[in-house]
């Protein structure tokens, strides 16, 4: 049985449908890339896999329980099992690095604070920030930042780890680094991992399967391997490289004719 | 026409809206205040309160006693320049304690409050909101409410009805000391006075006041924190917004509270 299921999950803002119908099974300890251009949906369907968003129709199941419709305290619950870092890296800038690692242990454990020292300076020390605890998030680089983000994830030890653009803003060296602290998190905690990116070497280093989006919809889900044999035009574009063709002379003659006539009407 | 309706109606559901907001986020705070308390509630959450009382009232007294100096010295010569016309000088004492205890501490207060707190609410709340920190508190399994909301709630609860003695107490010093230089009327006659004129259930109306003022500033300006959509310059919009909206609520109160005391003879 998946960990995770997505079934029929239609999301519309305003009216504009941003996710299409999708369906996708998540197993048990396997990593699931999320890949897709900018405006494909793919951090969409992650707010609706964290339960940050509820979808105009459709479900998504995690653990059994279908996020999109249970009590909040039931979600509360669900919550515990998921630990999520997000792009930006959104770590409390009023807490130093240690204080954000263990806001989690703090609220929802009674665990004594020597213990919860203990546990927070094993989590900094997985992600090489063991020295830079007492700093505040402010002092960190980037790629410092992602990996406090993934320490805090990690905290209460989840059973899902859901990263959002791990490797976006950084340089490839930094992002390298973190593809391989995800295989190593992997590897260590045997723990399911989603994560969304656009960076096709990063998806294929890190990935066991390939969920390809565009335009609200899946092109593709499948392993590496068949990503890469695919011959579907728009996950061959992607693949290549193939730049879209929006600043073909004739389109933009065409919109530049619409501007004109526009003018003259209001004239 | 047409537009006209539809405008009107929009309009109507936008506030209707706010109101119906407010209103969630008001007893859901009241609900969350228990973890915010000290002994009973989380340890973390009382060392925020303490450390928004120092923000809210502990910061804010030399700029609210200065701002009550300035106004009981306007109030005491103005109050003087027409009651020497009858003789009356001696009233201006009664002036200076009614007004303050029942109106200017409550109002001076709020309004201090309301520029120097309620933005900082709504900037700090709106750039969390900006940078994804809301929505890794949700997803930590922690209700922003709870952990950024009930603090300053309690914390303005308690600050604001200090903050408006201290006011009224430097507003009523400030009309000693222009009853010392211009009528030559010792500070301990005056006070002796000032004794006679307070009323206890003035003071208990200006506490009442404050109280609501507090709630006033807290709830407007953290909703418009949490009503930030996009990017940084949405933060400045709702900066604005918090102060504009607490101020003009907190003149809305006032004059029903005032109303209802005057009618019912409490005043």
């Amino acid at each position: 049985m998946p960990i995770i299921s997505v079934r029929d999950l239609v999301v519309e803002y305003e009216g504009r449908r941003i996710l299409n119908k999708l369906n996708l099974d998540i197993e048990a300890g396997e990593t699931m890339v999320l890949l897709g251009g900018s405006g494909s949906g793919k951090s969409t369907l992650l707010r609706q896999i964290i339960g940050l968003e509820r979808p105009k129709s459709g479900s998504v199941i995690v653990k059994a329980v279908d996020i999109t419709s249970c009590s909040l305290s039931e979600l509360k619950k669900i919550r515990h099992s998921i630990g999520v870092a997000f792009q930006s890296a959104a770590l409390f800038n009023s807490l130093t690095v240690e204080e954000n690692v263990a806001l989690p242990l703090r609220e929802h454990t009674s665990l004594a604070p020597s213990i919860i020292d203990l546990m927070v300076w094993m989590k900094l020390a997985v992600v090489g920030l063991a020295d830079f605890g007492k700093l505040q998030p402010q002092a960190l680089s980037g790629g410092m930042k992602k990996r406090g983000a993934v320490a805090r994830a990690l905290s209460l030890d989840p059973e899902i780890l859901v990263l959002d653009e791990p490797s976006a803003g950084l340089d490839p060296i930094v992002a390298a680094e973190l593809d391989e602290l995800i295989l190593l998190l992997k590897q260590t905690f045997q723990m399911t991992v989603i994560v969304v990116t656009h960076e096709m070497a990063s998806a294929f280093r890190i990935a066991d399967r390939i969920a390809m989006l565009h335009q609200g919809s899946f092109r593709l889900v499948g392993t590496k391997e068949e990503i890469k044999a695919s011959q579907d035009p728009r996950v061959r574009q992607f693949l290549d490289r193939v730049p879209e063709d929006l600043a073909n002379q004739t389109i933009v003659s065409t919109f530049f004719q619409k501007y004109l006539e526009k003018k003259e009407v209001f004239q | 026409m047409a537009s006209v309706v539809e405008s009107v109606g929009k309009r109507t559901i936008e506030n209707l809206d706010y109101v119906g907001s407010l209103n969630i986020q008001f007893w859901s705070t009241l609900r969350a205040m228990k973890s915010a308390l000290p002994l009973v509630g989380n340890r973390h959450r009382w060392q925020a309160t303490v450390r928004q009382v120092l923000e809210i009232g502990y910061k804010a007294l030399p700029m609210v006693s200065l701002m009550a100096l300035c106004t009981g010295f306007i109030l005491a010569m103005q109050g003087a320049t027409e009651l020497r016309r009858f003789g009356a000088q001696g009233f201006v004492i009664d002036l200076v304690v009614i007004a303050f205890t029942r109106e200017m501490g409550p109002l001076l207060t709020a309004t201090a409050v309301s520029a120097r707190s309620g933005s900082a609410f709504a900037a700090e709340i709106g750039t969390m909101k900006v940078s994804e920190e809301l929505d890794s508190l949700q997803v930590m399994a922690l209700e922003p409410i709870d952990f950024v909301l009930a603090p300053k709630y309690l914390a303005a609860l308690i600050s604001v009805p200090c903050l408006s003695i201290v006011c009224s107490l430097f507003g009523i010093l400030a009309g000693g000391l222009f009853m010392f230089f211009s009528a030559r009327l010792s500070l301990l006659v005056y006070f002796r006075s000032v004794m006679e004129s307070i009323a206890v259930r003035d003071v208990i109306t200006g506490l009442i006041k404050s109280l609501a003022f507090a709630t006033i500033i807290a709830h407007v300006s953290c909703l418009e924190g949490f009503r930030v959509h996009g990017g940084p310059d949405s933060v400045g919009r709702s900066t604005t917004s918090a102060v504009v909206k607490s101020t003009f609520f907190v003149i809305v109160a006032d004059a029903i509270f005032t109303a209802i005391f005057y009618s019912t003879g409490v005043r």
